[in-house]
């Protein structure tokens, strides 16, 4: 278990406080000065040193994100967007971070403005968390009123204003473009990349969008140094994060944990074990809804991290960890998140807008027992015409979850569902292909 | 993506009160000039509050005569966004999550109990008018699961009994204390704290 000295967020749970007296108790604020005066180079070396990688969910290098900016301020403005519309399901570390450590992402906010020399940092929530929303806005306030925010910011004569931008419930606008087509006022559709936000974002502007918890991890890194960042953990992955664990354990909780813990000791040692002991877990969705399950047997000696996760054709993401025991329907419980997706597509691109329904409709009567033996193989061969061909990654988000279910669930789908096709099809024809018309002979 | 259509019955008039029109001037001066469209989504919020929780067709004409856009991009960002109520909802408006996280400790007993309290069918007013429910996707408070909205505030690790306590509370005009109903601090382990437990005696 992680030794609480090299915990970053002491306050997880709200024992102190989260106001800017209490915070500076705990370290935040206190030499910013000192950090920034060190430079630009300093800092970004510094981040690429600690390996930190994005706690968005694609977990793409931070310090390589924020060299991508334009070393030259040209004639337009830089802009930093701090992404807080946390909404996959199973995630909900924002949220804390947002409410009872906001000094950590503020003083983050003026870090990384600086070294990507933005004079504006908008940060988006998601609409529905208002009051974490007001909590935040009080602490901007209170680092206004001491100067640390506005004009020569905390004293190192950088500028920086940091506003709030609400969301309205639409988990869309958490992939970064997206993001952006809101805060300009639109309706959240991404756009194609590249161009890339680093050279051409909002309002066509170089901006670096970063996720909060990455953001707010980024003084205490500089505090204590990329070294001690990257000692813990392991290569590539290294750090800590936030890890919610949530669905059939006894205490589900956040807790801050190193990268690489294994699975079994988060469950059984944080979450108090699964509902019913561990022999009746079923599976678990290890990084938010849009990561493949992986099967018990699995559990036993994964680890949570990046690239050990990849290796199990599933995904780190959020790190929002769901566990399912032996009492639920993990086809209902699918269908569910099929129909998540169906509701959340933007309908800008025809295979996921229509692909997602398909899912979800095919899913629901696979969980009632009412589908065809062929289907089975039908709904695999609808995720692949998902995943891939759609502009933003929410194509791979909504189909990865029914390709896991397919890849480790298989025999239950089949078992359930043995009814005999409705269309009697020729071996050698693929489905897609009209059957009617095939019995024409001139067709 | 979800159906949404605005309300048959609409006003024939919409117009900011003072506190509104302050409110959003203030927000169009957080973004550059000439950037006002920016400001829509605060706008239709505004809106919405100032006009018992639900957006008429007339304001969002008046949002865009104000930001000086056209009406069809408004109507737009009212339409994509679910978070706007296009037609009208309760005074307390209540929001239950039913996504695979909250589903699997027991939702449906949430819903069972919105059902037996306010009505038969969502989006539909209880018997004194006062309340609406409906399910919504996931509200991102897993770990305190099953939960619901109302209005602004969270009620969080709920099960049947608790929420015909709170929804009993808010039939009768009383605000219910928000937060988690198991006792627990926020989202630490119930019980079972073993990180930052200096902290915690401290």
């Amino acid at each position: 278990m992680l030794k609480d000295k090299d915990r970053i967020f002491k306050n997880l749970y709200n024992d102190m406080g989260s106001d800017i007296v209490s915070s500076q108790k705990r370290g935040d604020w206190v030499n910013t000065k000192e950090i920034i005066d060190k430079g630009r180079d300093w800092i970004i070396n510094e981040i690429k040193d600690s390996q930190l990688r994005g706690r968005g969910g694609a977990g793409f290098p931070t310090g390589l994100k924020w060299s991508f900016a334009p070393k030259e301020l040209g004639s337009r403005p830089h802009y930093l967007v701090i992404n807080g519309d946390e909404s996959e399901p199973g995630t909900c570390k924002d949220r804390d971070i947002l409410r009872f450590e906001p000094h950590k992402l503020i003083e983050g906010c003026l870090i990384a403005s600086y070294a990507v020399q933005a004079h504006v940092c908008y940060i988006y929530i998601r609409g529905e968390y208002f009051v974490e929303g007001e909590k935040l806005q009080a602490a901007i306030d209170e680092a206004y009123e001491k100067k640390l925010l506005g004009k020569n910011a905390a004293g190192t004569g950088w500028d920086l204003d940091v506003y709030i931008h609400y969301g309205a419930g639409a988990y869309i606008c958490g992939e970064e473009t997206a993001l952006l087509e809101s805060i300009e006022g639109k309706k959240g559709q991404p756009r194609l990349k590249p161009p890339f936000p680093a050279l051409i974002g909002l309002y066509g502007c170089p901006t670096i969008i970063n996720n909060v918890e990455t953001i707010a991890v980024v003084p205490t890194i500089l505090r204590k140094g990329g070294k001690w960042f990257a000692s813990l953990g392991r290569e590539k992955n290294t750090g800590t994060k936030i890890f919610c664990i949530s669905g059939n354990v006894n205490t589900p909780c956040n807790v801050e944990e190193e990268m690489n813990i294994p699975l079994k000791e988060l469950i059984e040692v944080h979450a108090g074990g699964v509902i019913g002991g561990w022999d009746n877990l079923q599976a678990v969705i290890p990084g938010g809804s849009s990561m493949p399950l992986i099967p018990k047997e699995k559990c036993e000696t994964l680890t949570m991290d990046f690239d050990s996760l990849m290796a199990e054709k599933s995904g780190l993401g959020t790190a929002g960890i769901v566990v399912i025991n032996k009492d639920q329907d993990i086809i209902k419980c699918m269908a569910r998140i099929a129909r998540f997706y169906k509701h959340e597509s933007c309908g800008q691109c025809t295979p996921c807008r229509e692909g997602s329904g398909w899912m979800w409709r095919m899913l629901e009567r696979m969980a009632k027992g009412e589908a065809t033996k062929d289907e089975v193989d039908m709904l695999g061969d609808v995720t692949n015409q998902i995943a891939g061909h759609t502009i933003c990654a929410f194509g791979e988000g909504s189909s990865w979850p029914v390709q896991g279910l397919l890849r480790h669930f298989k025999k239950e789908i089949i078992e359930r569902n043995n009814l005999d096709p409705i269309v009697q099809k020729k071996n050698n024809i693929p489905y897609l292909v009209d059957q009617h018309l095939l019995d024409k002979k001139n067709a | 993506m979800s159906l949404r259509r605005p309300a048959k019955i609409q006003p024939e008039y919409f117009e900011f009160n003072s506190s509104s029109l302050e409110a959003a001037n203030k927000i169009i001066s957080r973004y550059p000039d000439g950037k006002q469209q920016s400001a829509v989504m605060a706008l239709l919020y505004i809106a919405q509050r100032q006009n018992d929780n639900w957006i008429p067709l007339e304001a969002m004409k008046y949002i865009a005569k104000f930001l000086k856009m056209p009406y069809i991009k408004v109507y737009e960002v009212a339409t994509f966004y679910t978070m706007y109520n296009l037609s009208p909802v309760g005074k307390h408006f209540i929001q239950v999550c039913t996504t695979t996280p909250c589903m699997i400790r027991g939702a449906s007993k949430l819903v069972e109990a919105c059902k037996e309290k306010i009505s038969e069918n969502e989006c539909e007013l209880s018997n004194n008018k006062s309340c609406s429910w409906m399910e919504v996707e996931c509200l991102g408070a897993c770990v305190n699961a099953p939960m619901m909205q109302i209005n602004d505030d969270y009620y969080e690790d709920l099960d049947k009994e608790k929420t015909l306590k709170i929804l009993d509370q808010i039939l009768k005009g009383e605000t219910p204390k928000p937060g988690s109903y198991r006792g627990r601090l926020n989202n630490e382990p119930e019980n079972n704290r073993k990180t930052l437990m200096d902290y915690k005696n401290a």
